[in-house]
C-alpha cells in the first residue's frame, strides 16, 4: 500500500499546494479594480493538454495500485518467482525506439516537414506493436515452458501487468492511428501536431511506466 | 475562450430535434438535464428496492422474498443509489451550472461530456439485467468482499463491467470538469472568486481521478481471481481477503467524499443566497475543503476495524479519522454562522438547506463513535452503522440534491415550482426520513445486526425491537410517497409555472446573470460576462439592492462601500 499511498500523497500535494497558492493573499470581499486587473488567468495549456495530464494521473493511480498489490503479494510464502524471458529485453528496446521515434517525429510536426512526419509516424507505429507482438510471444513462451496464469500469484501478477501496460499502449495506437490516417490521407501535418506532442507524452509516460514494471519483474 | 468561440458554437444552434438532440447533444445544459432526469429514475429504482426490504422487515420471520432477493435487494439498493443517484445528481448539477458559474459558453470538452453520460444507462442496464441471470443479481453486498462476491453466479462479469464503465464515465467526467474549470473561466474570474460550488467540484475531481482507478482494479483483480484462476483474494488459492478492503476502501472512503463534498459546495451557495449574507470564512471554507479531499485518503481502513488488523494501525485510522472531522466541523460552524444575524428567506430551497445541516450534524457525531476502535467494535455491522451513513451520506446529499434542484429550477425552466407542494415534500421528506434512521440508531445499541432478512429470538433483542422496524417501514413508505408530490410539482411546474424571470432569488453569481432565461447555447450571446467581484456579495452596507452580482464592476457602486474600505 506504501507505493499508492506515498503516490497520492505526492499527487494530493501537489495539486493542493497549487491550489493553495491561488488563495493566499487574497481578500476576495474586496472588489479592486486594480487586482482584478491581474487576477483570473486562465491556464496557457490547451484544453486537451489539461486532459492528458489528467488521463496520465489517472493511469498513474492505477499501475500504483497493481504495484503496491505486487509488493504486499510478493511477502508472502508461497510466492515463486518466474524467468523473464530474454524477449522482454528486445521488447524494451522497441518501445525506446518508437518513443524516439515519435520525440523525433515531434520536431517535424512542429517544423511542419509532411513527409518526415508521414515516415516518422509509421515508424513510431511499427514500433509500437512491434512491442505488443513481442510481449504476446513471450506470454506464449512462458505459457509453453508451464508458467501457467493460474499455476503461482507471481504468474498472474506477470500476465496483469503487461496486460494492463499492453492495454493502454494499444489505447494510445488507436489515437495514432487516427493522426496517421489524416496524414496519409493527405492533410496537412499541422492538423495532427496537437495530436502528435500529445502522443510523445503519452509514449514516454507509457515507456516510463514500462521500465519501472519491468525494473520490479526483473529484481524480484 | 476567445470570443470566436462563442461565436462557433451559434453555428451549432441549428441541432436536430426529437431524440436525436439528446442522443448526439453536446450542450452542457441538455447533458445535466439527461443526467438529472436519470439520476431521478436511478432514486425512484433504488427507492423501490427499498421498499422491498422494509417490506420484508415489517413483520419478523420471512414473509414476501426469498433471502438470496433480499441480499440482491441490500447490494443492489446500494449501487444504484450511490452510482446510479447520487453521483450523477451531482455531475447533473456540476454539468448544468459549472460552466455558467465560472462564465464559460459549454464545457471544455463537450463530446467527451456527451459520452461520459450515455455510458450510464449502458453500464446500469449491464447492472440490473444480472436480475434475470443464473445466479441472480450480486447479494454480497456493494462493497463485494470476497471470497463471499466471487460465489455469485453468471451475472458477476456483468457486475464488474458495470463498475468499469461507471468508473469509465466517471473519470471522463473528472477530468472534462478540471478541464473546464482551469481553463475556460471567463475574463478576471480567478480562482478566488469561484463559488463555492465549484471549488468543491475542483476537489471532487480530483478524488474521483485517484480513486476511481483503484476501484477498477481491484474488481478486475476480482474477475481474474473467478475466471482466470489467479489468487489474488481467493483464500482457497492461498489469496488475501483483506488486501481487497485495503483496496475497496481506499477507494470507498474517498467515495464518501466524491457524493459530500458537491453537496458541500451547493449547500453553501444555497445558504448564503437565501440568508442574504455573505457565506461565512470564504477562505476558511476553501481550506476545509482541500483539507478534507487530501485526509480523505488516510482514513479507509475505519472500515476494517473488525478485520483483524494491527490494534496500532487502527490508532493511526481512528486519529486520522478524528483529525478529518476538524475540517468538517468548521464548514457546519461557517454554514450556522452565515445563518446567524442573516435575512433569512424560508423559501423551499432554504428548508433544505438548513435540514441538511441537522441531518448532516447528526450522521457526522455518529461517525465520531464509529471512528473510535473500541465504540466501533460492539456497533460494527449492527443498524447503528446503517443508521449513520444513510444520514451521512444517503439523506444528507439528497436533501442537498433537493434544495438545489428547487433553488435552480426557475434558471433551469424559467418557471416557478409550486411553492405549497415544495414545503408538503420537505416536510414529509425530513421529518419522515427523521422517524426511519432515528430509531435505526436504537435498533444498533441494541445489537441487533444489519443485513438480516429476519431476526430469530435471541436474549439480547427485546420483541419490542420489531415495533421500532414495523415505525421504521410505515415511515418509509410515507417518504417513499412523498417523493412522488416532487416528481408531479416538477412536471406541472414545467408546463404551467409562473415565469421565474432571470433572477428570482435576487442571487450574485454568473448563471443568474445569462441573457436569456432559460439560458440559450452557448450562454452568454455575443459576449463573455466579466467578472468585477467574488461570489457572495450580498446585502452590503451602503447599497441600494441587497445584492450586487459579479458582473458589476467597482465604478457602478458608491465609493467606499465594500466595508469600508475606499478604492479608487
Amino acid at each position: 500500500m506504501t507505493v499508492t499511498l506515498i503516490f497520492l500523497a505526492v499527487i494530493m500535494i501537489t495539486v493542493i499546494v497549487w491550489l493553495l497558492r491561488q488563495t493566499l493573499n487574497v481578500q476576495p470581499w474586496v472588489s479592486d479594480p486594480a487586482a482584478d486587473a491581474v487576477s483570473g488567468t486562465s491556464l496557457p495549456a490547451h484544453t486537451k493538454t489539461i486532459g492528458l495530464t489528467a488521463f496520465l494521473a489517472v493511469a498513474t493511480s492505477l499501475f500504483a495500485l497493481f504495484v503496491s498489490a505486487y509488493t504486499l503479494r510478493m511477502q508472502m510464502v508461497d510466492w515463486r518467482p518466474l524467468p523473464e524471458p530474454d524477449l522482454l529485453w528486445i521488447n524494451t528496446g522497441f518501445l525506446v525506439l518508437a518513443s524516439v521515434a515519435y520525440q523525433w517525429t515531434r520536431g517535424q510536426a512542429i517544423k511542419g516537414h509532411d513527409p518526415a512526419v508521414k515516415a516518422g509516424l509509421l515508424t513510431s507505429g511499427i514500433l509500437s506493436m512491434l512491442f505488443l507482438g513481442g510481449q504476446f510471444v513471450a506470454w506464449q513462451q512462458l505459457n509453453g515452458a508451464g508458467y501457467y496464469l493460474s499455476s503461482n500469484p507471481a504468474n498472474a501478477f506477470f500476465y496483469l501487468l503487461t496486460a494492463v501496460h499492453g492495454i493502454h499502449l494499444l489505447g494510445g495506437l488507436f489515437v495514432w492511428a487516427r493522426s496517421t490516417l489524416k496524414v496519409w490521407g493527405g492533410g496537412e501535418a499541422d492538423t495532427v501536431r496537437l495530436s502528435i506532442e500529445l502522443c510523445t507524452v503519452y509514449w514516454h509516460f507509457l515507456l516510463l511506466v514500462w521500465v519501472v514494471l519491468f525494473g520490479l519483474l526483473l529484481s524480484t | 475562450m476567445s470570443y470566436a468561440a462563442v461565436h462557433e458554437d451559434d453555428h451549432h444552434d441549428h441541432k436536430p430535434t426529437g431524440i436525436g438532440r439528446w442522443l448526439f447533444s453536446t450542450n452542457h445544459k441538455d447533458i445535466g438535464t439527461m443526467y438529472l432526469v436519470f439520476a431521478l429514475i436511478m432514486f425512484f429504482v433504488g427507492g423501490a428496492m427499498a421498499m422491498v426490504i422494509r417490506a420484508e422487515l415489517f413483520q419478523p420471520g420471512l414473509q414476501y422474498v426469498d433471502p438470496q432477493f433480499f441480499n440482491s435487494m441490500t447490494t443492489i439498493h446500494a449501487l444504484v443509489m450511490i452510482f446510479g443517484a447520487l453521483m450523477p445528481a451531482g455531475v447533473g448539477l456540476a454539468n448544468w451550472m459549472i460552466p455558467m458559474m465560472i462564465g464559460a459558453p459549454d464545457m471544455a470538452m463537450p463530446r467527451m461530456n456527451n459520452m461520459s453520460f450515455w455510458i450510464l444507462p449502458f453500464a446500469f442496464t449491464l447492472l440490473l439485467s444480472t436480475f434475470f441471470m443464473q445466479g441472480g443479481a450480486p447479494a454480497a453486498g456493494w462493497t463485494m468482499y470476497p471470497p463471499l462476491v466471487l460465489q455469485m453466479g453468471d451475472g458477476f462479469p456483468f457486475l464488474i463491467f458495470a463498475i468499469h464503465f461507471l468508473g469509465l464515465s466517471s473519470i471522463m467526467g473528472a477530468i472534462n470538469i478540471i478541464a473546464t474549470v482551469f481553463n475556460m473561466r471567463a475574463p478576471h474570474m480567478g480562482f478566488m472568486k469561484l463559488p463555492l460550488f465549484v471549488w468543491t467540484w475542483i476537489i471532487t475531481a480530483f478524488l474521483l481521478i485517484a480513486a476511481m482507478p483503484v476501484f477498477a482494479g481491484a474488481v478486475t483483480m476480482l474477475l481474474t481471481d473467478k475466471y482466470f484462476g489467479t489468487a489474488f483474494f481467493d483464500a482457497a488459492g492461498g489469496g488475501d481477503p483483506v488486501m481487497f478492503q485495503h483496496l475497496f476502501w481506499f477507494f470507498g472512503h474517498p467515495e464518501v467524499y466524491i457524493v459530500a463534498l458537491p453537496a458541500f459546495g451547493m449547500v453553501s451557495d444555497v445558504l448564503a443566497t437565501h440568508a442574504r449574507k455573505n457565506i461565512f470564512g470564504y477562505r476558511m471554507m476553501v481550506w476545509a475543503i482541500l483539507a478534507i479531499g487530501g485526509l480523505s485518503f488516510v482514513v479507509w481502513a475505519h472500515h476494517m476495524y473488525v478485520s483483524g488488523m494491527n490494534p496500532y494501525f487502527g490508532f493511526f485510522f481512528a486519529t486520522t479519522t478524528l483529525i478529518i472531522a476538524i475540517p468538517t466541523a468548521l464548514k457546519v460552524y461557517n454554514w450556522v454562522l452565515t445563518l446567524w444575524q442573516g435575512n433569512i428567506h424560508l423559501r423551499v430551497p432554504m428548508l433544505f438547506a438548513i435540514a441538511f445541516i441537522f441531518t448532516f450534524v447528526h450522521g457526522g457525531l455518529t461517525g465520531l463513535f464509529l471512528g473510535n476502535v473500541v465504540v466501533d467494535l460492539p456497533l460494527s455491522d449492527t443498524y447503528f452503522v446503517v443508521a449513520h451513513f444513510h444520514m451521512v451520506m444517503g439523506v444528507s446529499p439528497v436533501l442537498v440534491v433537493f434544495a438545489s434542484i428547487y433553488h435552480w429550477f426557475p434558471k433551469m425552466s424559467g418557471r416557478m415550482f409550486n411553492e405549497t407542494l415544495g414545503r408538503w415534500h420537505f416536510w414529509l421528506t425530513f421529518l419522515g426520513t427523521y422517524s426511519i434512521y432515528l430509531p435505526m440508531h436504537y435498533l444498533g445499541f441494541l445489537g441487533v445486526p444489519r443485513r438480516y432478512y429476519a431476526m430469530g429470538t435471541t436474549d439480547f433483542i427485546p420483541e419490542s425491537a420489531q415495533t421500532l422496524n414495523a415505525t421504521m417501514t410505515i415511515a418509509a413508505i410515507i417518504v417513499a410517497l412523498a417523493q412522488l408530490i416532487f416528481l408531479y410539482n416538477m412536471v406541472i411546474s414545467l408546463r404551467n409555472g409562473k415565469k421565474s424571470g432571470p433572477n428570482p432569488w435576487g442571487a450574485t453569481t454568473l448563471e443568474w446573470q445569462t441573457p436569456d432565461t432559460p439560458p440559450k447555447h452557448g450562454n452568454w450571446g455575443d459576449e463573455l460576462p466579466v467578472v468585477h467581484r467574488w461570489p457572495y456579495d450580498y446585502s452590503v452596507p451602503g447599497e441600494e439592492q441587497d445584492f450586487t452580482p459579479q458582473t458589476v464592476p467597482a465604478s457602478e457602486v458608491p465609493v467606499g462601500r465594500d466595508h469600508g474600505v475606499t478604492h479608487g
